[in-house]
């Protein structure tokens, strides 16, 4: 494999994990503009515990992981007593905070940055999101996806069916802030060096886009944005500088095309119904149990 | 406990917005396993009762009893876990959810914890909670929209899928807010059916409703509101005939209009 290509696979499934990090806050209709915080919580963490105390990669960003979770779950009190555009902003505040913070923080370097000494190679990255993606997949297949979109829906009546709706906000906040520290630490890890300026707003941004443009309804949509902005600048590589032109024009032709994103429920269902035969009314009720025993 | 011992009783209870007094020393009892109407004219405060008894509001004063339990202070999501399910009066479904998924909904009541939320029930076909959710949907005559979005389907439908997932779980008292509301004659005789069957299991219903020809052929008590106080209760025989709802319900004689009409001519 050429590095080049290595170079892109990397950066794909480094921006899926973040992706997966930014989709869980807006399943639950929080648009959490601090993501880079706590990808940075991650990135810093991890190397830490693998420089200082010498523990394998993937073990010290499993950790990170739980770290930036830990913060979240510290935070997410006071930040998520604000809504809507106010809580985009709180959460901004905190990235910018985490990022003030590392900066004065000789112990990491500063502002001069932190080299990682550990590296891991494209197969530990691509297993580790390819894990994270697994995970979440299967956790929006149990009630809590359920419970998650009906808060993200109609957080009243979600309440009144006896779903604790600040429950779920404060879990999707710290799991989906747990995922980006998870990213942070991957990345920290392939690119040896880290530094403050790199966890900045428009990192938090770019993640928040991949969700909202491959759609926050299912939990394809954060693969395929991920996916399709991480390869698409790639592919406009030819264009040089007019790339990003190319790339922004891109970004807003979709927005207008697809307002709910690349995937919609709606959409799933429709093709699971072509592939799927309706089954017979009397048949199913034949088949059914009246009730779940306990 | 005896049968004539009210399932839910409203004791004093007031609530003001504002200014704004909508429900003004209101003591009701829903006897058990009755299907009682709530009517009255509009802004006479039947949804703020409604919306006081799930605990959408905190009472100003007063108290609210469920089977003898004082529920006064339990928050809004642990009511339903007491028995306590309803509809809404604008069909109040989740836009993003299919039927079932909205179905299952109505569920979670029951299945609260970390296990119960990690129930499979979009992983594993034949998990029990997505079974019993589909069985409802098949007694119900809905399962052909299983899987549609709920936005897209008719009025009438959303309407039956709605009290699905308000008897999944499993309630004791069911308030209904006009469940008639919007729908054509067909529709109300089939909702109508579907309510007395699920009423043969003794459940208790408490409805708002307009449609007195509804109320007069499901309910068997009936109390009246106006301007947020209790005026009249009594079957709905009683109701029909007592002379104080007339005039809420059809305004002062008819010659007021004429003598109006009279007024502008002249």
């Amino acid at each position: 494999m050429s590095g080049y290509l290595e170079g892109v696979l990397v950066l794909l499934a480094v921006n899926v994990v973040f992706a997966y990090g930014g989709f869980l806050p807006l399943a639950a209709g929080q648009l959490n503009l601090g993501l880079a915080g706590f990808a940075a919580i991650g990135a810093y963490s991890s190397a830490y515990l693998s420089n200082v105390f010498k523990l394998p990669p993937l073990i010290a960003i499993a950790f990170a992981g739980i770290v930036a979770g830990a913060v979240a779950l510290i935070v997410a009190a006071p930040v998520l007593r604000t809504r809507g555009i106010y809580l985009a902003l709180a959460t901004f505040a905190l990235g910018q905070i985490v990022q003030a913070i590392i900066l004065n923080l000789e112990v990491v370097g500063g502002a001069a940055g932190y080299p990682v000494a550990a590296f891991i190679r494209l197969p530990a990255i691509a297993a580790t999101a390819t894990v994270v993606v697994a995970l979440v997949w299967l956790l929006f297949a149990t009630r809590f996806g359920i419970a998650v979109t009906a808060v993200h829906d109609d957080e009243t009546v979600a309440d009144l069916m006896g779903i604790d709706v600040r429950a779920f906000q404060v879990a999707a906040f710290a799991l989906g802030s747990a995922i980006a520290g998870v990213g942070g630490g991957l990345y920290a890890h392939h690119f040896s060096f880290i530094e403050a300026q790199y966890f900045n707003i428009s990192l938090s941004i770019t993640i928040v886009l991949y969700v909202l443009l491959g759609g926050t309804q299912t939990v394809f949509g954060p693969l395929l944005g991920a996916a399709v902005f991480t390869l698409l600048p790639e592919v406009l590589r030819a264009s040089a500088n007019w790339r990003y032109v190319a790339f922004a024009a891109a970004l807003i032709v979709l927005m207008a095309l697809r307002p709910e994103g690349l995937v919609t429920g709606a959409q799933l269902r429709r093709l699971l119904g072509l592939a799927r035969a309706q089954p017979r009314h009397a048949e199913v009720a034949a088949a059914l149990p009246k009730e779940p025993s306990g | 406990m005896s049968a004539t011992h009210p399932i839910l009783r409203l004791e004093s209870v007031s609530k003001h917005f504002g200014g704004l007094r909508v429900v003004e020393d209101l003591n009701l009892a829903v006897r058990r396993g009755v299907r009682t109407a709530l009517i009255g004219p509009n802004g006479a405060g039947k949804t703020t009762v409604f919306n006081l008894i799930t605990g959408v509001f905190p009472v100003d004063a007063g108290r609210i009893l469920l089977d003898g339990v004082d529920i006064t202070a339990t928050s809004s999501h642990l009511r339903i876990g007491h028995g306590i399910a309803r509809s809404f009066q604008n069909i109040r479904l989740m836009p993003h959810l299919s039927t079932l998924e909205n179905v299952m909904v109505g569920q979670h009541c029951r299945n609260r914890g970390v296990r119960g939320v990690l129930q499979p029930v979009n992983l594993v076909p034949r998990n029990r909670w997505r079974e019993a959710a589909r069985a409802a949907l098949v007694d119900a005559g809905l399962i052909e929209y299983e899987r549609s979005t709920v936005g897209n389907l008719p009025y009438g439908v959303q309407k039956r899928i709605e009290l699905v997932r308000a008897l999944m779980a499993q309630p004791r008292l069911l308030l209904l807010d006009e469940p008639a509301a919007g729908l054509n004659p067909a529709e109300t005789e089939a909702l109508q059916a579907q309510l007395e069957k699920i009423c043969i299991g003794g459940l208790t219903v408490l409805v708002v409703e307009h449609d007195m020809h509804f109320v007069g052929a499901l309910c068997e008590d009936v109390i009246v509101l106006d301007f947020g106080r209790k005026i009249a209760e009594g079957s709905p025989e009683d109701i029909r005939r007592n002379p104080l709802v007339q005039e809420i319900y059809l305004g002062a004689p008819v010659a007021q209009p004429m003598e109006r009409h009279s007024a502008c001519s002249a």
